[in-house]
């Protein structure tokens, strides 16, 4: 691809000069031009396309190669230049480390916890959003700025709100009766603190997605569910779920990728006291812990093997994908 | 489409969830104009109170942010402005341009999305420490300087916004591509290049995990780095560290409050599949 893109460079250099040169010269300048426009036409997508894979080459494809080489060697943080072949040892130690089973449960709990609710109210949100509103445009944004938040923001506002002792959650709740609930060391109560962050930050953008899917549906589905006798929230069931289909699984596959990599939301909801995720790791996902062996620990390689092992489970989660969807699309 | 007409019923719960997405916001500035003192107490505060130029003063020397937010509209800009560029060449070519191998390519463009940035964090710190540009801002702009999601987003919009009539006249005048590109594409892209700027400075201006690879509290910080560091004492002063995170959301809310309409337009066009 580069070769091509070196080709076309002259090319297009001077784009003024074809313009320039009006009408028809001698026979040479011709078939110059010609020749000229042809290896246009042929490689200019080429150079179009060429950054992008130009940089994800350089930043995504060759550190994802690397990753696993280096899982294979011991190198630390002080001193990355020195790398000593260990074969699969940092493998075989994720394997017998309690640490990386505990967080590969933490980041499945809190996942599920935060994707499910997430995405089933987003898609409620999403069809009273649908109805003819007084202020659509206010609500949509609205329910959109937790977007702009950003991660370390938006944790350590609910650190406070989730605080045990003077926390607004936990006022609320003794004001109607329950007792206090102690979020940041209840192993449970933890992760779903995590997790209310995550729904609170994504629960409008998916809303928006699911709105602007249910839009395009046609509206004679309903007219006829309606003559049907349909109630609305029958029709809601099996009118618009049904049409949706393709973009829930658009939405529950962004979502799982997004909570594999969760990292920002369980650092910062420990106080600053570190990458522990917690004085017992009770919620400290995956992405957590790699850099907690990363950048706390210093071992670049057990890092490393943490990464290919989340990518491993990625694989697999997409293989599980794909068999689902295949199922459901043969039975139709 | 309907548009059937909506009850009290739905009124009352939108605005439930309209007073649940701000609830967090507003109470952050509430906090940040308490003391800490006040937010030891219950019941917590549920009105300003007039400790806020205090505050912000405080965070303003302790966390750096001055320069945090002058890297942070530095990175975002630049990434944004890289990522329209270059995601309007390839999102044009994969649009309405016939060539070998354009299937597969997309295809890849959009595989790439899945693949989380942690995967490659380790080699690309060992790159940046090798080049000598941890805590320099290139360490940061250079990797995400182009995305899938961009290309693939004005990918979408072209395939309808822009007629091929268009392309083929401007061809048969003898254009090359580059004129093709500066007089038909990029005025017929311009709104959605407009929004996916916006949306790609968002992102931009919010990431975390690689910023806190790659940069350090005390050397040239974004302003997300910044916030986990502040307040970091024995007793971390609460009052003090959401008035940095209002610092470090304020930008981005005000972005909201002119552009809020556009983005809302670009997410919902986005996820309409072409």
């Amino acid at each position: 691809m580069t070769d091509e893109t070196a080709v076309l460079s002259p090319s297009t250099v001077g784009p003024e000069r074809p313009a320039a040169e009006g009408g028809g010269r001698g026979r040479p300048g011709q078939v110059w031009r010609s020749r000229r426009y042809r290896w246009d036409l042929r490689f200019s997508p080429y150079a179009f396309v060429a950054p992008f894979f130009l940089f994800f080459a350089a930043f995504g494809l060759f550190p994802l190669l690397y990753t696993g080489w280096a899982a294979l060697h011991q190198v630390e943080l002080t001193d990355p230049d020195s790398m000593t072949w260990v074969g699969l040892r940092n493998f075989t130690r994720l394997w017998d480390d309690e640490f990386f089973w505990n967080a590969l449960r933490n980041t499945v709990t809190i996942g599920l916890l935060s994707t499910v609710p997430q995405l089933a109210i987003a898609l409620g949100l999403a069809h009273l959003l649908n109805y003819r509103l007084r202020g659509s445009a206010f609500f949509r944004v609205a329910v959109l700025t937790p977007y702009a938040t950003s991660v370390a923001a938006a944790t350590l506002v609910f650190v406070l709100l989730f605080g045990r002792d003077y926390g607004m959650v936990n006022w609320a709740l003794s004001a109607v009766g329950f007792d206090a609930v102690d979020w940041q060391n209840g192993p449970f109560a933890s992760q779903l603190a995590v997790s209310t962050i995550v729904i609170w930050r994504w629960t409008g953008y998916n809303a928006l997605i699911y709105l602007a899917a249910m839009q395009a549906v046609p509206g004679e589905l309903y007219e006829s569910a309606a003559l049907d006798g349909a109630s609305r929230f029958q029709q809601f069931l099996h009118v618009t779920v049904p049409s949706l289909r393709p973009t829930i699984f658009f939405t529950c596959v962004v979502s799982t990728i997004g909570a594999t990599q969760l990292f920002g939301e369980p650092l910062l909801f420990n106080g600053g006291a570190g990458a522990t995720g917690g004085s017992d790791h009770q919620f400290q996902t995956l992405g957590l812990y790699l850099y907690e062996q990363g950048w706390v620990n210093l071992h670049l390689g057990r890092a490393s093997a943490i990464a290919w092992a989340m990518f491993l489970i990625l694989l697999l989660i997409a293989g599980a994908a794909r068999l689902l969807r295949g199922r459901k699309d043969g039975s139709r | 489409m309907r548009s059937l007409r909506a009850g009290r019923f739905t009124y009352v719960v939108l605005a439930l969830f309209t007073a649940g997405s701000l609830f967090p916001l507003v109470w952050t500035a509430i906090a940040a104009s308490r003391s800490n003192t006040r937010l030891a107490q219950t019941p917590p505060p549920f009105w300003f109170g007039g400790n806020l130029g205090h505050n912000l003063r405080v965070a303003w020397t302790d966390a750096n942010m001055g320069t945090a937010l002058l890297n942070t509209v530095i990175v975002a800009g630049t990434v944004a402005a890289g990522t329209v560029f270059f995601s309007t060449l390839a999102g044009f070519a994969f649009a309405k341009l016939r060539f070998r191998g354009s299937r597969g390519l997309l295809a890849l463009v959009v595989g790439t999305m899945l693949i989380p940035p942690q995967l490659s964090v380790v080699p690309l710190y060992m790159l940046i420490a090798k080049l000598s540009w941890t805590d320099r801002l290139q360490a940061v702009i250079l990797p995400t300087l182009v995305g899938a999601f961009g290309v693939f987003f004005m990918r979408q919009y072209l395939v309808h916004a822009l007629p091929m009539e268009l392309v083929e006249a401007a061809r048969t005048d003898g254009a090359s591509s580059l004129r093709v590109l500066w007089h038909v594409v990029f005025p017929a892209a311009r709104p959605a290049m407009a929004v996916l700027g916006m949306l790609t400075f968002v992102m931009a201006w919010n990431d975390f995990f690689w910023p806190i690879v790659a940069l350090t509290q005390n050397g040239s910080p974004t302003v997300q780095v910044a916030l986990t560091g502040l307040g970091r004492g024995y007793i971390p002063d609460q009052s003090v560290i959401m008035a940095g995170a209002l610092l470090g959301t304020l930008p981005l809310l005000l972005v909201f409050l002119v552009f809020g309409r556009q983005i809302v337009g670009g997410i919902m066009q986005g996820a309409v599949k072409g």
